[in-house]
């Protein structure tokens, strides 16, 4: 295997390629190997992949310029000398806006909305799908708002992670026997797929400020710990907006 | 041209999934900090690529890793493919390519991860070096093609998704009550971690294809779930690791006390 160790501004084209080359790997094995049938539209499919590449590049070199940056002296400021309730609603806006923005969940929410209008649980035309696309976006980038406070709550308190993740998991069980069956999927996906691009470098440098700042807390372990409530709130949030909604 | 169109549209379409961000920043920056931002100019050039790649990655998205996903389900799943000659008496284990790939394509995207690799050279410095940087890698990456393997074989098999999560659930608590407690938080983490941008739609396609082609499956009800199993399945891996590690380097120190 190779050893990456590369400059992070540098080539970023080259790193989502590298990203990509995973799959197109393996992909391309099974076609060669396995399948041995011509894949319909092969060029669609590679500029399609030439997109993604482009996209993800230009989108990670624009984060690096503006977004994070500021984000991050911003986090750690507000982690600094913020008074409590300033900083509890830094948190939450942050978590909201930064799921709102998060690339893979925009796709898959249109995925699902899609999929929920051809098995008529909403009306089948685009305004009815784009509001529930919407509406789950909102559903989960809310949760992880929240989630983001109670973890910054945490950190000041000090409480351990493991309690409140592991009642966190008692709320999922309690809250699928209510849900329907057709949000149940969705709704456990959706908690790996909002921690992703932007979320995750932001929301880490909120917590590890803030870790940083307080005396006996270890900013690897409390910094880290965001991430894990926000994967954990969207599954019950979606399933609930899944009640509302159908 | 309906290249170019899509591109546009979904450019538009882009503006209002950046915005709410663009406000918080500048908001909390001149309401709240009230202090001017630093290299005005290179931060809104940054904005704009961000608008222009995310519209490249959507409308990427659409033209490759969706239909690739399902492409791959659909010729995997083909009864001509597997040589089925009645397709109503399918059984599971006929659609082992399926699982095959699931297993080849989580394992292949986990382990080239660079989010991956930072965590695992902090797990190796929290660990006093117990924890190696390869060891955890596969571990993760095992833990994503073991989840993708048992996610497709819901799929095929349509029992409940509930029932493997909560079960998994079950695991993670009562590991933690015995794995070492530096390793925790990172396992939990792990399996945020390893759900990049570029597999959760190959991966999401995969299961939705499969459910679409497997007869008496519905893509509404079972063709989501992989992603949470790839989500979940690390964690359970990556703390059986830090306890088999933990429980070896235990076991040595011991040994070489008696010598």
């Amino acid at each position: 295997m190779i050893r990456f160790r590369q400059p992070k501004s540098l080539q970023p084209i080259l790193d989502s390629l590298r990203d990509l080359a995973p799959i197109i790997l393996v992909v391309a094995a099974f076609q060669l190997l396995v399948i041995r049938q011509p894949l319909p539209n092969l060029f669609d499919l590679l500029l399609g992949i030439l997109f993604v590449a482009i996209g993800l590049s230009l989108f990670v070199k624009g984060l690096e310029m503006g977004l994070f940056p500021i984000g991050q002296s911003m986090a750690q400021s507000f982690a600094r000398k913020g008074s409590v309730l300033w900083l509890l609603l830094f948190a939450f806006a942050l978590g909201f806006g930064t799921t709102v923005a998060e690339p893979a969940l925009i796709a898959i929410a249109d995925e699902a909305s899609r999929i929920a209008a051809s098995g008529n649980l909403i009306p089948q035309s685009t305004d009815a799908m784009q509001r529930y696309a919407l509406g789950l976006r909102y559903t989960v980038a809310l949760s992880v708002g929240l989630a983001i406070v109670l973890g910054v709550i945490r950190i000041l308190k000090g409480w351990p992670i493991h309690w409140l993740i592991i009642s966190g998991y008692a709320c999922i069980i309690v809250i699928t026997e209510f849900a329907p069956r057709e949000i149940i999927g969705i709704a456990y996906d959706s908690g790996g797929v909002t921690t992703s691009t932007i979320t995750v470098p932001l929301v880490t440098a909120l917590g590890v400020g803030l870790a940083s700042s307080i005396k006996g807390r270890n900013p690897m372990i409390d910094g880290f710990g965001l991430i894990a409530f926000a994967s954990l709130t969207p599954i019950m949030f979606v399933m609930v907006y899944g009640m509302v909604v159908h | 041209m309906s290249v170019l169109l899509g591109l546009l549209h979904t450019g538009l379409g882009t503006v209002l999934d950046i915005l709410p961000i663009v406000l918080i920043i500048f908001g909390f920056q001149f309401l709240y900090l009230k202090r001017p931002l630093p290299n005005l100019k290179k931060v809104l050039l940054g904005f704009a690529y961000v608008l222009v790649g995310l519209a490249f990655f959507l409308e990427g998205l659409e033209l490759a890793l969706f239909p690739l996903g399902k492409t791959m389900a659909t010729q995997l799943t083909d009864p001509g493919f597997l040589g089925i000659a009645n397709p109503d008496e399918v059984h599971w284990s006929d659609y082992h390519w399926v699982y095959a790939f699931a297993f080849a394509i989580g394992f292949a995207t986990t382990v080239a991860e660079p989010a991956l690799l930072a965590v695992a050279i902090k797990a190796n410095e929290v660990s006093g070096g117990t924890i190696s940087i390869w060891g955890l890698r596969t571990a993760v990456a095992l833990g994503v093609a073991l989840g993708l393997v048992l996610g497709t074989w819901r799929i095929v098999t349509g029992y409940p998704l509930h029932w493997f999560i909560i079960s998994g659930y079950a695991i993670v608590v009562v590991q933690t009550v015995f794995a070492p407690r530096t390793i925790i938080a990172l396992a939990y983490d792990s399996g945020g971690v390893t759900t990049s941008t570029v597999t959760v739609p190959l991966v999401a396609a995969l299961g939705l294809g499969l459910a679409s082609t497997i007869p008496g499956r519905s893509p509404l009800v079972d063709g989501f779930g992989l992603i949470a199993f790839a989500s979940l399945f690390p964690m359970l891996t990556v703390m059986a690791h830090a306890q088999i590690a933990h429980w070896r380097s235990k076991r040595k120190s011991s040994r070489s006390l008696e010598n």
